[in-house]
């Protein structure tokens, strides 16, 4: 069963994010900050994050850069999730390498099918 | 209809008419519709040249001379039929130069040569007085016939006191006409379009009145023409007095006054002021060169048919000199006589009019004022003065000339006839002849032959003309005009150097103009002209050609020490450097003879500063060695102060540019900032807006799609989108708050409260919540009561929210907060602190920046707790409502705790007497 990431400071949207990911079948760890995603991530590598960009501490982007400078996590599907609606941080995010963007609010159907469809192709 | 009251006032009417005139003419030139645009009244004025004179004494020199009068009148229509070549070139230079006198015109031609102008003066206004003098007795002659007629006039001068002599009353009327009319401003090119209107009209009255004379005496006394001639023909004796052969002095008395009126008609003060001061047109020359002899035939038409009648008819007064008036006063008519007697007067008076203001500028200008500005006692340099020490001469130059004249008059006047006076003022004025002419066509004509050869000749005509009237006239024993001073009689006055035979003023003439045009020629040839009069005869000769001159000009003899000073007096050490930036080393002691492209450069480096005018006075000045005359100094003064002022006043406005473009770039910088505050504001509404909307519209679906899920977590999902909803409605209205605070909108309804009853309330507030989160909540208020003036609904919100945030950021296993209330100086600070972390020294402002967020590391046990996140924006709010109340807010070091301590400040209420407002 595939293992899904959710990082997000917020409480109710990772419990949200828990939900929709359970329900759709995959296994969820949860971070509420950069540094323990990272951490998550070398516990025990998932097979997809949903990375919040802002995050305390370090930022989504600065976790997104260094899973991506890694060798292993190099080729890790990420979608990052953000509040900030701004097509620069858009750019940024998939010219850092995420697979996908999602703005906040979003629809819960249309990223549960996102997350499958990164799952099947990495497959 | 004779007496005198009826002529007096008709006199004074004539007169108050002329000053409506030349009041209006003046008007007009003011508004720039100019009533003297025009070659006829160019050619009128020109007629000034006919005064008392020729309207009264044509028909008294015709009588007893025959046709030799006329050639008084051919002198000036040959000078009108050159005039397109020589009055045009000296209107021209006049124009040019802005000369304003015919002194002033010599002077500039000899090098602006100051002593040549007062010379010029001197003598015009020695021998123009008896002109003006011949005028006076005009009037009060034509006066006393017309009053006394038939009897004969009153006029034993000499034996009445001047208060009783009517030509007194009348020069001081006139003195005073003339200030009134000629000086009523100060105007740099001395025209007087008024003026010139004025005289004008008068030429149309005088010719009106003359040829009114003339058609009655020939048609009325007589039956035409015909009839008179022959009458006279009966009468041999008659035929001689009007023959040919009657001119004095024969074919020399012919050419001799020939030559007296022409030159005369260009060189007598006021013809100069008609003729070229006064021309506003070079135009107008060509029609006046035919349209003024014609004015001229038709005042002599009937010159010869009166005297002829004069003498036929035995007329109530034997006077030649008054048989115009005489003739239709015998026929017992009453309005033609007053009519003649107006023309008269117009004619006297415009002579008297244009000669004085002439004179007046010559007096003031070449005499007066030099001597002035010479004189360092009185200070003139400084500008405000000047100007009116101007008219002020002019007035009292005024009237002491018609004084003079009324003087001569009163002396002299008996003993001579009206044209032998003339001819005397004639005969001085073509003194100037020479000096004027010869230096208009030879460019080698020097300022010391021009002096010479003017001092020379007009000492010979006082000894040929002045001084024998003098003796005439019982001043002087006349022996010396029989045999000559000291017996010598070769000095005779009337035969100098034994010449007989010829009239007095072409003998007169003879000697004067041979000594001055010989001293003239003689001394120039063998004289050096100054580099200035070099330049000026050159200006003057070549005036037609104005572009063989310039480059001969500046040949300069002055030092470049001397021109460096001159230009940075007035344009400072910087500019003098970049004009003299090839003279390295040039100091005030260099005594190099400085070049003529310098010259010229400093000329247009001062020029830029001076206006042009001035810069060339100024150099013209240095380069000549000599002070400057008086229009001179007046421009300069004029452009230097009008240039320090102007400076003065750029200087001001770029120092207030300057201020303004900085102010206007500050508050676009301002502009700016607020414009990035204001996305970056809009940016984080969004994403704080976004975070609450996300977990609702999650969870609502999630709802939505999940018809099978558990009844727990369905409740629990209802839970987190109520809660989320509510935090949204609550950032709403912070946002709300903010916005208001920020523009000034947001109301507060101050009142005086009691901030302990106050603080204790909101305590309470908080006390069940904070209880539930663990936190221990102290309160130490060490006043009983501590008024001020505030919002108590927002006041509460404050300590409501730093109770709140003290919460949420104390210790995470032992949370404590402490209020503390304390009395401070005229104020009380409620300070709330905490035992967390602190804030760092470095942070302490940033903390009430909107959506500010304090990062807490390892969060996660307050989390667990479900303390709420904050918006970012209680603390702005709290801190524009403490501000709106005239009170601070601010972060400082925890004194009890350890932690973030929040300070409010609120100035106490003003002692009150009524009862303190109850806290809510």
């Amino acid at each position: 069963m595939a293992k899904v990431l959710v990082v997000d400071d917020e409480p109710n949207i990772v419990l949200s994010l828990e939900f929709l990911m359970q329900q759709a079948g995959f296994d969820v760890v949860t971070a509420d900050d950069g540094e323990s995603a990272l951490a998550r991530v070398e516990e025990s590598p998932p097979d997809l994050i949903l990375l919040d960009i802002s995050l305390p501490g370090i930022s989504g982007f600065d976790v997104l850069e260094q899973l991506r400078n890694d060798p292993n996590h190099a080729r890790l599907p990420i979608i990052m999730l953000t509040a900030h609606g701004r097509e620069v941080e858009r750019e940024k995010g998939l010219a850092l390498g995420a697979d996908d963007y999602v703005t906040k609010p979003f629809s819960t159907q249309a990223l549960v099918e996102k997350v499958k469809a990164l799952l099947v192709e990495d497959a | 209809m004779r007496t005198d009251a009826i002529v007096i006032s008709v006199a004074f009417g004539y007169l108050a008419l002329l000053f409506v005139i030349a009041a209006w003419g003046d008007r007009r030139a003011e508004q720039g519709r100019s009533l003297i645009g025009s070659p006829t009244v160019y050619a009128l004025s020109i007629a000034v040249y006919c005064t008392a004179w020729t309207f009264y004494g044509s028909v008294g020199r015709a009588a007893q001379y025959g046709p030799g009068f006329l050639l008084i009148y051919l002198g000036p229509t040959l000078a009108m039929l050159m005039a397109p070549f020589m009055i045009r070139k000296m209107v021209r230079i006049a124009q040019v130069q802005r000369i304003t006198s015919i002194a002033d015109f010599i002077s500039a031609r000899y090098g602006k040569s100051q002593g040549l102008g007062a010379l010029v003066a001197l003598i015009a206004l020695i021998g123009i007085t008896p002109y003006i003098a011949l005028q006076l007795k005009a009037i009060t002659v034509s006066h006393a016939v017309l009053v006394n007629y038939p009897l004969a006039p009153e006029l034993s001068l000499a034996e009445e006191a001047f208060w009783v002599d009517k030509s007194f009353w009348v020069a001081l009327v006139l003195a005073v006409f003339i200030i009134l009319f000629g000086t009523r401003h100060l105007d740099a090119s001395e025209r007087h379009e008024g003026m010139v209107a004025a005289i004008a009209f008068e030429s149309m009255v005088k010719l009106v009145a003359f040829l009114a004379v003339g058609v009655f005496v020939v048609f009325s006394l007589f039956h035409g023409p015909g009839d008179l001639f022959t009458q006279v023909a009966a009468s041999p004796e008659l035929v001689g007095a009007l023959s040919l052969e009657a001119v004095p002095g024969g074919a020399s008395g012919w050419v001799g006054m020939l030559v007296l009126a022409f030159l005369a008609f260009l060189t007598l003060p006021r013809q100069f002021q008609v003729l070229v001061v006064e021309n506003v047109d070079e135009r107008h020359i060509t029609r006046a060169s035919w349209l003024f002899p014609l004015y001229l035939l038709a005042i002599n038409l009937f010159v010869i048919p009166i005297a002829m009648a004069g003498l036929l008819l035995p007329a109530g007064n034997p006077d030649p000199d008054s048989f115009v008036l005489t003739l239709p006063l015998s026929a017992g008519l009453d309005g033609l006589p007053l009519l003649v007697f107006i023309g008269g007067l117009s004619a006297a008076t415009g002579m008297v009019i244009v000669e004085t203001i002439a004179l007046s500028t010559m007096v003031s200008n070449q005499l007066v004022m030099p001597l002035l500005l010479r004189s360092k006692r009185l200070h003139l340099s400084s500008q405000g003065g000047l100007a009116g020490w101007l008219l002020g001469i002019r007035r009292v130059a005024i009237v002491l000339i018609l004084l003079l004249g009324y003087l001569y008059h009163a002396l002299i006047g008996d003993s001579y006839s009206l044209v032998t006076i003339g001819l005397v003022s004639f005969a001085a004025a073509c003194q100037f002849a020479p000096a004027m002419l010869i230096g208009l066509y030879w460019r080698g004509a020097t300022g010391r032959g021009a002096a010479l050869g003017l001092i020379a000749g007009t000492l010979v005509w006082a000894w040929t003309l002045l001084i024998p009237g003098f003796a005439q006239s019982g001043w002087l024993n006349d022996a010396f005009l029989e045999y000559g001073p000291w017996g010598l009689s070769w000095l005779r006055p009337y035969a100098l150097f034994g010449l007989e035979g010829w009239d007095i003023y072409s003998h007169s003439l003879l000697w004067s103009l041979m000594a001055n045009v010989g001293l003239l020629v003689g001394i120039s040839l063998f004289s050096r002209q100054s580099p200035v009069e070099k330049t000026q005869a050159a200006l003057f000769t070549e005036a037609m050609h104005p572009g063989l001159i310039e480059s001969s000009l500046w040949h300069g003899q002055t030092t470049r020490g001397e021109l460096r000073t001159l230009v940075t007096r007035y344009l400072g050490a910087g500019a003098t450097a970049r004009v003299f930036a090839d003279v390295p080393n040039a100091g005030p002691d260099d005594d190099w003879p400085a070049p003529p492209d310098l010259i010229t450069r400093a000329e247009q480096a001062l020029a830029g500063a001076l206006g042009s005018a001035s810069s060339r006075v100024l150099i013209n000045s240095l380069v000549r060695g000599e002070a400057l005359d008086l229009e001179s100094v007046l421009s300069i003064l004029d452009t230097t102060s009008e240039t320090l002022e102007m400076n003065r006043r750029l200087e001001q406005q770029s120092r207030e540019l300057a201020q303004a473009s900085e102010e206007l770039r500050a508050a676009n910088e301002r502009l700016r900032e607020l414009d990035r505050l204001k996305d970056e504001f809009v940016a984080m509404v969004s994403h704080e807006l976004r975070t609450p909307l996300t977990s609702i519209r999650a969870f609502a679906e999630i709802l939505r799609d999940g018809r099978d899920l558990p009844e727990e977590k369905r409740i629990h999902f209802l839970d987190v989108v109520v809660l989320e909803s509510q935090r949204l409605s609550r950032l709403i209205e912070e946002i709300l708050d903010l916005a208001r605070l920020e523009s000034g909108r947001l109301t507060l309804t101050p009142q005086r409260l009691d901030l302990v009853a106050l603080a204790r309330h909101s305590v309470d507030a908080v006390h069940r919540l904070q209880e539930d989160r663990g936190v221990s909540l102290e309160v130490d208020i060490e006043v009983d009561e501590a008024p001020v003036i505030g919002d108590p609904d927002r006041l509460e919100q404050v300590i409501i929210n730093l109770l709140d945030n003290a919460g949420k950021f104390a210790d995470d296993d032992a949370p404590r907060v402490r209020l503390h209330l304390t009395p401070h100086k005229q104020h009380y600070r409620l300070s709330v602190e905490d035992n967390g972390p602190g804030i760092a020294e470095e942070e302490r402002e940033r903390v009430f920046e909107k959506f500010h967020q304090i990062k807490r590391h390892g969060a996660g046990a307050g989390k667990a707790k479900g303390r709420p996140r904050g918006s970012g924006l209680g603390l702005p709010i709290s801190r524009g409502i403490v501000a709106h109340l005239g009170g601070r807010l601010w972060v400082e070091e925890a004194p009890k705790l350890k932690g973030a301590c929040l300070v409010m400040e609120l100035p106490a209420a003003p002692a009150e007497t009524a009862a303190s407002a109850s806290p809510p």
